[in-house]
């Protein structure tokens, strides 16, 4: 039976907003403990950085992915411990007389369960990859842009043979480039940005050109629409072909073509990783603009729930750099409210921060809005799969709400939609989305899921082996009645 | 198909992990997940689902979509992206769910 060990802070997630947390924390003197899925500290976006193959050549992955070396180095020469490969599935206030102001994080490394109590927690989960609903989504051979990354960055292996890329967003551009570094050959990228939306979007465009994604952006852009074959307002596609992925069919215009292809990558976007914020109580609230939710948060990190701050792009999508600022500007709340800092301590520090944080937002109005996915990439009819886990349809789904079913918690009834081993992670927006257009209201109206632990699947065995207090035991064993 | 860049491939021959994948032994290099570790030897499937039955592959290779369930030494459902390829480890195809074990 392992034993339960205490910290004053504890982070889950080690990426750029993880770290810059628990480097101000442990600056603070403050014992912190930090949770990571992953062998090593960077999060999705420095992804293998200590460990990549293709160190010799950095000039594949780019400037900005080595320039998070700095910051996990110090991360990793920092006083917090670190607990990597390590899942959190549960965070819960303490009902105990054993650490009443505590909280309780239950957490599993080598499906071997643990507890440990915290004071304070920063959620700080990242984001993943928005769902791209499209019909054959599910086939072998179809991946997803980012899964795509994570194989260049952390094993330099990439696809071969006939290779599409479809979807919008900065990222699908990103691999495009990463892979023209590479030496891979790159046969499509079918881009779903409707016609017309850059030139609907000038209120923003100033705030963008001062940005420093903006050279940076075209740049990249224009490399790769240079050397690939871009097809763009793309407004249909799917991906077909029986045990695996055969040929991808695409519209634009009036036009539909059909072409052979092994691989697919998808991506549309990315979305805060909620899980484990809902699950701990903290508002949601629909983004209209990205459409996603996103944690109900303030400046500082703080939610509706006490002593649980949220940081980086799992408090809503600002990119790294943001994520750093933010971490940062939590870690320095948390201190103030843990006592190591007097307020005014803390408002002076935050100064820079913030207006750090204001630089690095800059301009994400005007690409949030281009690069917001096409409705039919969002809102699926027919056949296409909707949940991946439980194989749910779209029809399905539209068919149940016309039924009367009214919210996505009703939905699991009806049709097991979101109860899979991803827990809605890939099926969520979605199922509001679709819900929301049956019913012609808005996605807030809807709702979401309601997200219990254990957000990450464990086994019975693992959860029996965790160690027993005297009031969990007599609740669950029958005591024989003296005689 | 996956390939290796060259720099992946001289690691992998420089220090070999030895896997079993479905019987057949399979060479991947230190640090590879299971799931890397299977798009690299050909796989791009490595379960068969559920409900319908039909072969699915690793998705999103960063421990969100649970597409790569497969059973790693006689422990079913492991999510082979999340896991580090070991010398000697047995990696089997997940057919449908998980059966109770009692």
């Amino acid at each position: 039976m392992s034993q339960v060990s205490n910290c004053e802070v504890a982070i889950i997630g080690a990426g750029p907003a993880g770290m810059a947390a628990a480097l101000a924390l442990t600056e603070y003197g403050l014992d912190v403990v930090v949770f990571d899925e992953n062998p090593a500290a960077g999060g999705q976006i420095y992804r293998g950085i200590t460990s990549s193959p293709l160190r010799d050549r950095p000039q594949i992955l780019g400037k900005d992915y080595w320039a998070g070396e700095p910051l996990v180095k110090k991360f990793q020469a920092c006083d917090a411990q670190k607990i990597h490969e390590a899942i959190v599935w549960a965070v819960s206030q303490q009902t105990s007389d054993f650490a009443p102001s505590h909280f309780e994080i239950g957490y599993s490394v080598n499906a071997e369960a643990r507890l440990l109590h915290a004071r304070h927690v920063l959620v700080a989960t990242g984001a993943h990859e928005r769902p791209f609903p499209i019909r054959g989504w599910t086939l072998p051979g179809v991946i997803t842009g980012g899964a795509a990354q994570t194989l260049l960055k952390s094993n330099a292996i990439v696809p071969s043979d006939r290779i599409v890329l479809a979807g919008c967003g900065p990222l699908l551009y990103l691999i495009a480039w990463q892979y023209l570094n590479s030496g891979v050959k790159i046969d499509m990228l079918l881009d779903t940005t409707p016609k017309g939306r850059v030139l609907s979007l000038w209120p923003y465009l100033l705030d963008f050109v001062r940005s420093p994604y903006f050279l940076k952006g075209l740049n990249l852009v224009r490399e790769v629409n240079s050397k690939v074959n871009v097809v763009k307002h793309v407004s249909e596609l799917a991906a077909n072909g029986v045990d695996a992925l055969e040929s991808i069919t695409f519209k634009t215009g009036n036009q539909e073509r059909t072409v052979e292809a092994d691989h697919l990558l998808l991506h549309q976007g990315v979305m805060p990783n909620i899980n484990l914020a809902q699950a701990l109580g903290i508002t949601l609230n629909w983004n209209d603009v990205i459409k996603c939710w996103e944690p109900v948060a303030d400046i500082w990190g703080n939610t509706n729930v006490e002593r649980v701050h949220i940081a980086g792009d799992a408090a809503g999508i600002a990119g790294a750099w943001a994520a750093e600022s933010r971490g940062r500007l939590a870690a320095t709340d948390i201190a103030f409210q843990l006592g190591k800092l007097t307020e005014q301590q803390r408002d002076t520090v935050a100064v820079k921060l913030r207006h750090d944080y204001v630089a690095v937002t800059r301009g994400r109005e005007f690409f949030d809005r281009l690069f917001q996915p096409p409705v039919q990439f969002r809102r699926p009819t027919g056949d296409t799969v909707v949940c991946r886990c439980e194989e749910i349809t779209a029809s399905q789904v539209r068919e149940t709400v016309k039924i009367g079913c009214t919210g996505p918690n009703q939905m699991k009834s009806f049709l097991r939609c979101g109860m899979g081993p991803c827990q809605g992670r890939f099926c969520a927006v979605t199922v509001t989305e679709l819900i929301a257009d049956e019913r012609n209201v808005p996605e807030q109206d809807v709702g979401h899921y309601r997200l219990r632990f254990p957000t990450k699947p464990l086994t019975l065995g693992e959860l029996a082996a965790l160690p027993q207090t005297e009031d969990s035991i007599k609740a669950v064993v029958r005591l024989k009645k003296p005689v | 198909m996956f390939k290796r860049l060259p720099e992946s491939e001289a690691q992998l021959n420089a220090h070999p992990v030895a896997l079993k994948v479905n019987g057949m032994e399979v060479f991947c290099r230190e640090g590879d997940s299971v799931a890397a570790a299977l798009f690299a030897a050909g796989l791009l499937d490595c379960r068969d689902t559920p409900v319908k039955g039909v072969p699915r592959g690793p998705f999103c290779m960063m421990g969100v979509c649970f597409d790569c369930l497969v059973e790693i030494n006689g422990m079913p459902n492991q999510q082979g992206c999340m896991v580090l390829a070991k010398p000697g480890m047995n990696i089997e195809r997940q057919l449908g769910a998980r059966e109770v074990q009692t």
